[in-house]
Parts: structure tokens; sequence; C-alpha cells
């Protein structure tokens, strides 16, 4: 099943604004065909078609704006106007499926007139200027507005602002002057994420997007995922930004500042030069980033490495005490904890689920607190003059480091979340051509990473991490030996949830690395590991669900949860635009990298020996790794004051 | 040849539940061919032939199927439905009863617009008699296998509700919004299922249909518009009020009737309607000509254009839903046009840019409203451009 097919079957979204299905089901399940001329050429396509994508097959381009690939029809920008032979009024193509034989026209007198009349009338109500806006090039409003030959504004344009800017989220800034009402944001959070903090109020002219009683984005349910930014097709919705505060610290000679840069990023930022998706960076972005003036750039993978370690630990612990000591308090399946916005989702919406959720901080958390300690007591640096900047794909990770509670180093552990995008504007604006660089690599001591920690970026890819590692630990063979190259493909690929079985029929010694936590593996001969992955908020809900009613996945261990749709390779960070495709082919890109490195299990990194020698001396989930490495959550319920 | 005039109806001398009587004995094929035959569109305004509308939901292969009648009535000038509700309601139920044999409908849902709440408690009492009385409810009309029940919801007070998908959509108890058409709600309608809505006078008539015959409607009215007709008249003219008159009446011919031969304009079809001037007056009123949901408003010679043009507008900015761009924008710069014709501010350019903004509006909104939110104000610059453009600077 495609995502976009998982997506459209859990569809919350008002009929108005959803795809029309017709009546006999999903498009070419009645069979058969159904001939349609386009500007005069006949084609056969399959019933239910409709009007836009046969034009697409075509290759006849139909402008659009409110239509998105990831999300369900709305028909209500009606710029993909075409007219349809025998009707009156044209017909938006993108919600017109074809069952009986039509002839079309895409650019009639009529058509182009429509289409501008429609522009002129959205540049009547946007308010801004192009040159002073985060979308510059990049805005699809624009584009359309160069298509057809903008360049007076026919009805007029504001002179000032209608609502203020809100600023309240640390993640999202939401700008209701540049909404064009597409309400992709709105379909985002509803159908994608089931959040659905968002949607349209007022009628008519007074139609805005709002949140619950018009209450400012900080203060209502959003769980910071910012897949809205990635589906606004204009400046309406951004991260907030703080490359002025990055600069600034960059700026400052008593400030040593540090780059951690997560796998995603340098899957995706080649996009924001011009680059085919999936045109890996790591290297050329390690040298931009140095001459950016960065102090250190490391590589947020072996955190990812000790994330795999720590939480690993803790699964083992609470397997342990439910499967031996029959210690029915044990919250099970535990849950990935990485995802930020997953974790907010989860203490919204299913507070009473937090047990489940592993202790374990996110990768970019724990890198943080080992900076500010291990790392500067190391170089004998003071942690005050430490500045940490975590490179993310992702804007939720901008919430999650500013949460009271992430100060474990007795410092903010990570000041800055940086997105893909920001990281982008800050190298153009230093005069960089990323493209051009030359490659570098990370900076010692954490410099090796693994291909698991690389795989974090993709959905499935903790998972896979985990029981890489997991295996290893237990059964005592190689990885290799059970899936070829270490490959686990069962939980790779973009199907919204996937579910897996593993035996354990032999175990193996337990190895130095958690001796302290277990004394022999018999108690897991013969047992089966049942895991899954889930990703898109609203893949979550359905899991979540089914374990509340006792279902399958109540009977897992461990199920990895990633706010985004495709992980983090397609998170609210990552360069706009984002469709299926796009995300594929990012994950290529992750899966390469992972291929090519000589590590590829999290517990062979050798800086994660290292650390646990020299430093969390009481081994995973010991005293001092509790202290710095995990942390607990807040039940915040879905109930707003 | 005009039949009758205000409260002298045909639905006064229709012999109670014959109608009803008459389908049981027709069968569901039976019904939707004799509907068919009489040629009744819908009188709800969009002027859909009734009987192609059952065909259709009777086509449809869904074990759950609904009734719904449409008694939002909020298009200006128009109060027939509120007439037909308050002195016939049982007409109506009793349309909606043969409906459900024809369609093989389960339930039925009088969607009752949010200002008639007064007649809520009056319908609730007639439908409990149903009820009481086996009308309603499982086997209903003594007909085995028959359960049909109708409720009755609210509406509140938003115009675009009485367009059947909006209706739809508020009923499932979302913004009130239309939906993306195809699918029609014959096929994906309330919930998912199969739906046919049908306005009150439209379900009334078909009672009358039944227990007269379809020879005895179709013998009325033109060969595209055949039937009677509920009209409601206001505005500047001696005899306001509701009137049954056959369709292909000419607008003079309405104008002697409600005493208003003087008038300079005549808004038919409401505030989404047509204004015709004094020399159309000969075209006919049905759906091949001037058609209409029954609103007829009067304007003498005294009345400012442009206050009519305005008046209108400002309705439609006021009721458009706001999902669609061309209705939600360009309703309100048609708008702000009228108050620049008002200050003498508006060039004969820019009204030419008005006038093909409104076509667009006209062919590019997603539903009836924005489909229709242009009509008034285009017809006015067409036939009164000289008394609109005549205002001199600083004139307002
Ligand atoms: C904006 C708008 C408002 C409408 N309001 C009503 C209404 O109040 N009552 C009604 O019967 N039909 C109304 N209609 C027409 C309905 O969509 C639908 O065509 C009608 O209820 C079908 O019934 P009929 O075929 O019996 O006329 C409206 C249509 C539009 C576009
Ligand atoms: S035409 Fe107007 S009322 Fe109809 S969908 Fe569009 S905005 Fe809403």
């Amino acid at each position: 099943m495609s995502e976009k097919s998982i997506f459209e079957n859990i569809s919350r979204a008002p009929t108005s604004q959803r795809a029309s299905e017709i009546e006999a089901g999903p498009k070419g399940a009645i069979g058969g065909t159904v001939s349609v001329t386009i500007d005069g050429e006949k084609m056969k396509v399959p019933l239910g078609t409709t009007i836009l994508e046969a034009c697409r097959e075509m290759g006849v381009h139909i402008p659009t704006l409110c239509h998105h690939e990831d999300l369900c029809i709305a028909g209500v920008c009606r710029m993909c106007l075409v007219e349809v032979e025998g009707m009156r009024t044209l017909q938006a193509s993108c919600a017109y499926p074809i069952t009986a034989p039509i002839s079309i026209r895409t650019h009639t007198a009529k058509v182009r007139r429509a289409r501008r009349h429609i522009i002129d009338l959205m540049l009547k109500y946007h308010y801004g200027e192009c040159y002073a806006c985060g979308r510059n090039n990049n805005c699809e409003l624009q584009s359309l507005a160069k298509e057809y030959g903008v360049d007076y504004f026919r009805f007029g344009h504001p002179e000032k602002p209608m609502y203020e800017i809100d600023r309240s989220s640390h993640s999202v800034v939401r700008d209701m002057n540049k909404c064009v009402l597409c309400r992709r944001c709105v379909r985002t959070c509803i159908d994608l994420q089931e959040v659905g903090v968002l949607e349209a109020i007022h009628r008519g002219e007074k139609t805005i997007i709002s949140t619950y009683l018009n209450k400012p984005l900080g203060k209502v349910v959003c769980i910071n995922c910012g897949q809205c930014i990635n589906r606004c097709p204009t400046g309406a919705l951004r991260a907030n930004d703080p490359t002025d505060e990055v600069w600034a610290a960059i700026d400052d000679p008593s400030k040593h500042v540090i780059i951690q840069t997560a796998p995603s990023p340098r899957a995706g930022i080649g996009e924001c030069f011009g680059l085919e998706p999936g045109t890996p960076m790591t290297y050329q972005m390690n040298t931009a980033l140095r001459r950016c003036g960065f102090d250190k750039v490391f590589d947020t993978n072996f955190t990812a490495d000790l994330t795999i370690i720590e939480e690993g630990s803790e699964l083992l612990i609470r397997l342990y005490k439910a499967l031996v000591e029959k210690d029915e308090s044990v919250a099970l399946p535990q849950f990935t904890s990485c995802s930020p916005g997953w974790v907010k989702y989860l203490e919204h919406f299913y507070p009473e689920m937090i047990p489940n959720l592993s202790t374990a901080k996110s990768p970019q958390q724990m890198f943080g607190a080992v900076i500010k300690t291990y790392y500067a007591k190391m170089h004998n640096i003071d942690p005050k003059n430490i500045v940490t900047v975590a490179l993310m794909p992702c804007s939720a990770k901008k919430f999650e480091c500013n949460r009271p509670e992430m100060c474990d180093s007795g410092f903010k552990d990570v000041d800055y979340g940086l997105t893909t995008r920001e990281l982008g504007k800050m190298i153009s604006e230093a005069g960089i051509d990323l493209p051009a660089m030359p490659k570098s690599d990370f900076d010692d001591p954490f410099g090796t990473a693994t291909g698991s920690g690389v795989i974090f970026g993709a959905t499935g890819g903790v998972m896979e991490s985990a029981l890489r590692t997991v295996i290893e630990l237990v059964v005592g063979c190689k990885v290799e030996d059970l899936f070829d190259h270490a490959d686990i493909m069962p939980v790779r690929g973009f199907d919204g949830i996937r579910y897996v079985e593993l035996k354990i029929d032999n175990v193996g010694p337990v190895p130095s690395i958690v001796s302290h936590l277990v004394p022999n593996w018999d108690w897991l001969k013969g047992a089966t590991l049942k895991v899954a992955v889930a990703h898109g908020t609203a893949n979550a809900k359905k899991v979540l669900d089914d374990i509340k009613a006792g279902g399958k996945f109540s009977e897992c261990h461990f199920i990895e949860f990633m706010a985004c749709p495709g992980g983090c390779l397609g998170g609210g960070g990552q360069p706009i635009p984002t469709t299926p495709e796009i995300r594929a082919k990012r994950a290529e890109a992750i899966y390469a990298e992972d291929s090519a490195c000589e590590v590829r299990k999290s517990h062979e990194n050798p800086a994660i020996l290292q650390i646990y020698n020299e430093f969390l001396m009481e081994g995973p989930c010991g005293h001092l790794s509790h202290k710095l490495l995990h942390t607990s959550y807040t039940a915040r319920g879905k109930y707003i004051s | 040849m005009i039949t009758s005039t205000c409260r002298n109806l045909t639905f006064e001398t229709i012999e109670p539940w014959a109608g009803l009587k008459r389908a049981m004995e027709l069968g569901q094929a039976g019904i939707i061919r004799e509907v068919t035959d009489s040629g009744i569109k819908g009188r709800g305004g969009a002027g859909f032939p009734a009987g192609v509308k059952w065909n259709l939901c009777a086509a449809a292969k869904d074990p759950l199927k609904y009734i719904i009648c449409n008694a939002d009535e909020g298009e200006p000038g128009t109060f027939k439905d509120r007439v037909i509700l308050t002195d016939f309601a049982d007409l109506v139920f009793e349309g909606m009863i043969i409906a459900a044999m024809a369609i093989k409908a389960t339930e039925g849902i009088l969607y009752l617009r949010g200002e008639y709440t007064y007649l809520r408690e009056g319908l609730e009492a007639q439908l409990l008699a149903l009820r009481v009385n086996k009308k309603l409810g499982e086997n209903a009309c003594g007909v085995k296998g028959f359960d049909f029940n109708i409720k009755i919801r609210m509406g509140s007070g938003a115009y675009v509700c009485g367009e059947e998908t909006a209706l739809i959509e508020s009923l499932e108890g979302h913004r009130g919004e239309p939906r993306n058409r195809p699918p029609y709600p014959v096929n994906t309608g309330f919930n998912g299922h199969s739906t046919a809505v049908n306005n009150v006078e439209s379900l009334a008539w078909i009672s009358c249909i039944l227990s007269k015959g379809s020879k005895w409607f179709s013998q009325h009215g033109t060969e595209k518009s055949t039937g009677l007709k509920l009209f409601s008249v206001s505005g500047d003219c001696d005899k306001p009020g509701v009137y049954e008159l056959p369709l292909g009446i000419t607008v003079a011919e309405l104008l002697v009737e409600v005493g208003g031969s003087n008038a300079k304009a005549v808004q038919i079809g409401g505030a989404s309607g047509r204004c015709v001037p004094a020399i159309e007056f000969d075209r006919k009123i049905a759906y091949e000509d001037i058609p209409t949901g029954g609103s007829v408003i009067v304007f003498g010679p005294g009345r400012d254009m442009l206050d009519v043009a305005q008046n209108f507008l400002e309705f439609m900015v006021e009721e458009s839903c706001g999902q669609c761009t061309p209705c939600r924008y360009g309703n309100p710069t048609l708008l702000e046009g009228v108050q620049m014709l008002r200050e003498g501010r508006c060039s004969a350019g820019y009204l030419k840019e008005l006038v093909s903004l409104g076509e667009t509006i006209q062919i590019a909104s997603k539903c009836g409203l924005g489909q229709s939110s242009a009509n008034a104000f285009l017809s006015i610059v067409k036939h009164f451009k000289e008394e609109i453009m005549g205002r001199a600077i600083g004139d307002a």
C-alpha cells in the first residue's frame, strides 16, 4: 500500500475537503478505462482518474495550489480549472474523477482569465512583499504570479497587515497575513497527523485559519511537527528561526560553538542548492560548517548509537522484570522517544501511556548533555562558554531543547535547534557554494559513527538499529547471518504501520556492556520478539488505539514511533516541497550512507565503548546515564486553559 | 389563464393521503414513472428533474438511503416554503413517505431553517401523530418491511446550508461547506449514503401529482417547465404574498396579477437570481428562460438600482462560506466596486474589469452560491449602466 492511500483511508476531514471517491471504491477498482480528449488529443485512462492526473499523464501542465500529493483533495483554490465540453461552469481538475468519456480544454480564454483572476484576488488579500519573505523564490503563489505574467495588482494590494504574527511557539510561526486559505495546513494537521489544531473559522472574506478559540499556537495542543510548514505554499507558516542568535555566538570569540548534525539534513540540504533530492552532502556540509565558523562539527549519529545502547538496555530491563520477575507494573510495549513531535503527541493525547515511553533522551539532547560535561571536561572548556547548536530536520527539536527539564548538564544542554532550511540560508549568506565544497570528516572524539546512527533518519531506522544490536548482544551471532548485509528489510519501507516478529532460537553469553543488567539470556530462549514501526501521528494513533483495545500491538515489546511521515527525512525542518517521491529519494541517500559505513552497529562504535569506559562507568542505564541521558515527561492532556 | 391567487392554492383542495394511497398501488417503479411523466423539476432553485433524481437514488446499491427535505429556505424574498410548512405540512410528509417508497429510503430528515424554529413544535406534533397512526415507524403505512421514520434537524442561519451538499455537511456536524461534485448526493450523500434532497414545495407537489395524476400536472406550464409553482412576491407592488401560478407566465402577466405594472425592474430568483428590466418583461418565468426558486421582488420607478446591486452583493459577501477563492474574494471586490461607483470613482475601464471578474465568479466558483452571486450585479450593470455610472464625484 502506498503512503498516500494509507492517509486517505483514515481521512477525518469533512467530505467537502476530501477526495471524491467514485462510488465503486478506489480508482481502477471497477476495472476498465475511459477515453479522455485533452486539447484535442485522445487518450485512455483508468476509470476514476482525475482530470488533473490525466493531464499530467499527457504532459499538460495544470497550475495547482491547494492540491498536495500527500493530502486529500479540497478543490478550493480553483487554480486548476479547465473547461469540460458540455458543462456551463469550469471544473476543478483535481477534484473531478473521470467516469464517462469527456473532452477537456485546458487553456481557453475563459480558463486563462479565471486563473488570472484567482491570482489577482489572492494578491489583493496577501500582505507582504516577496523580497522580504523567507519563502522568496520558493513560494507557490509567487511562481503562479510569474507564470501568469502578473505585473500589476489588478484589484489592489493590502498596504497594512491585518493580523498580528503569532510567535508564541518555539517551533512554528504563523503569519496569517500571507495565508491564501488553501487549507493544506488544516488537512495536514487533521489527516496526516490527527492532531487537529488548525481549522478554518468565520465565513466569506473573514475566513481565517485559526487555532482553538484563536489561542496562540504555543498554548494549544500543537505537537510542533511542522508538517504544516512543509505543505504551506507561501510564507504564512514557517519555523521559529534562531540564525541571528547562532551567528552572534559564532561571532563572539569567547564562545566555543559546536554543531551536531543529524542524519536527515545531509540527505536534504542539497535541495536548497538546486540539487536533486537524495544527493548526499555529508562531507561537503562539514566543510561548509567549518567555513561558517563553527568550532567543532560533530555527528549526532554518535548519540544515536548511545540512544540505542541506553534504550536497548532499558528494554532489556523491562523485559527481565516483566518476564522473569513477573513484575506486573512494568509498562510494555516500550515506545521510542527520539521524535519530540511524537513525544508531545503522546503527552497530550495519551498521557496515560507515558510509562511506556522510553526514558532515554533523544540523540539531540543526549549530545547536548555529553558535550557540556564529558567533552567540556576532556577539553578543559568551561561549559558556560560552550554553545551547542543542533542541525535537525525538525521543528519540534526547537521546542524539545527548550523544555525546562533539558538542563541536566547544569546548563541548557542544547542551545539552539537549527533546521536544514535555516542552515541552507546561513551557508548561502556566508557566500558558500555547498555542492562545490571539498569533503571533510566529522571532528573527534565522536567522529566515527555507525550506519545504525545514520538510518535513524528514516522510518524504521531506530528499530533496525536496535535489532542489529539486540540480536548480536542476545543471540550472540552476527546479524549478517540472519539478514543479508545486516539489512533488516522487514522494518524498512513507507507503509504507515509495520509489524515484525523475530523468534529467538538461541542465546549467547551476556556481553560485558550489559552484564550488570541481567545474569544470563536463558529466559529469552525460544521467545518471539514482537516489534512495530509507525510514522505520522495518524498512524501512531491507530497503533495506540489498538493497544488500548488489547489488539495485536498490545503484545509488542518495542514500537518505534515517528511524528513525521517518512520519519525524520520528511521532518518539518526539511527543504520545501515534500512529496512521497522526494522522501523516497532522501531515504535512498540515507540507506546508501549506512551501507557504505565501516561499522554499522551501535555497540561496535569505538567512541561508544570509550565513553562507557571513561565517563559513564556504571554502564548503560547506570547512575550517571540516568542523570544525563534519561528524562521524564509531562502529562499535558488535551484540555487547554 | 391565471389559475389562482394568494391563499387560493391547489394544496387546499387535495384530499389528504390520497397520493400516498395511489403510490402504494403503483409501487416503486410506478411512482418514479408517474413523477417522471409529470415532468416536475426541483422547486428549490436548481430545477433538476425530480424523477431522474429518484431514479438515480433507486438504482444506487446502498442498504441505507436517506430522503432529506430541504426546508432551509434562505433565499432573500422567499417565504413560500414557510407557508407550506405552516398550512400543508402533511403534504410534505406525505411526499417524503412517497419518496421513501420510491427510492427505498430508511430515514427521512427535515432540515428546517433556524429562523423557523417556531414551527418545530407543531411539526413534531404532526410527526408524532403520524407515528401513532402508523404512517411512520416499523412497517410504515401497513407495508410489511417498510421501516421509515422522519426526524427534524435544525439549521442555524447559514444561507449556504441550503445548498444540498453543504446541508449534508452541516447534518454531519461539520462546517456548512459545499462538497466537490461529483460524486453527487444520490450516490454519496449523508454519512456517505445515497441521499435524495428535495425541496419542501417539490415534495408537496409530488403528493398532488400522485393524487391527481401526472397528466393533470403537466397540462400546466410549458413543455420544459411543467406544472404550477408558488411564487413569493414582495417589493413595490400592491398585493405582495404567495401566489400559485403556472410556469411559463411572463413577467408582465405576473406584474398585472400582483399589482406592480409600473415596475422598473423585477428581481427573479432572489439574491442569486437576475434583475429583469422593463424592456424584458415579456420574458417567461420558466426553467428554459428565467429560472427561479420562487422569489420575485418588484422594484418601482423610484428605486436606485445601485442600492439594489449593493444590497444583494452585501448578502453574498456575508453568506459566502469562504471556501473557494472566486466567491470569497471576488464578491467583496465587486462590492468595493459598487462603493466606487457610488462615489463616482469607478472608471469605465475598471467597471469592465469588474464585469469580467463577475463572469469568472459565475463559472469558477465551487458551488451554486458563488456561481450565482454575481448575477444580480451583472444584470444591473448591463441594463442600468447609465443610472449607476452617472454619479458625480463626491455624490455619495
Ligand atoms: C446557495 C444555495 C442555497 C440553496 N438554498 C436552498 C433552499 O433554501 N431550499 C431548497 O430547497 N433548495 C436550496 N438550494 C438548492 C439545493 O441545493 C437543492 O438543489 C435542492 O434542495 C434540491 O431540491 P429540489 O430538486 O426539489 O429543488 C440552494 C442552493 C444553493 C446553491
Ligand atoms: S462558491 Fe462561495 S459559498 Fe460556494 S463553496 Fe465557494 S466560497 Fe463557499
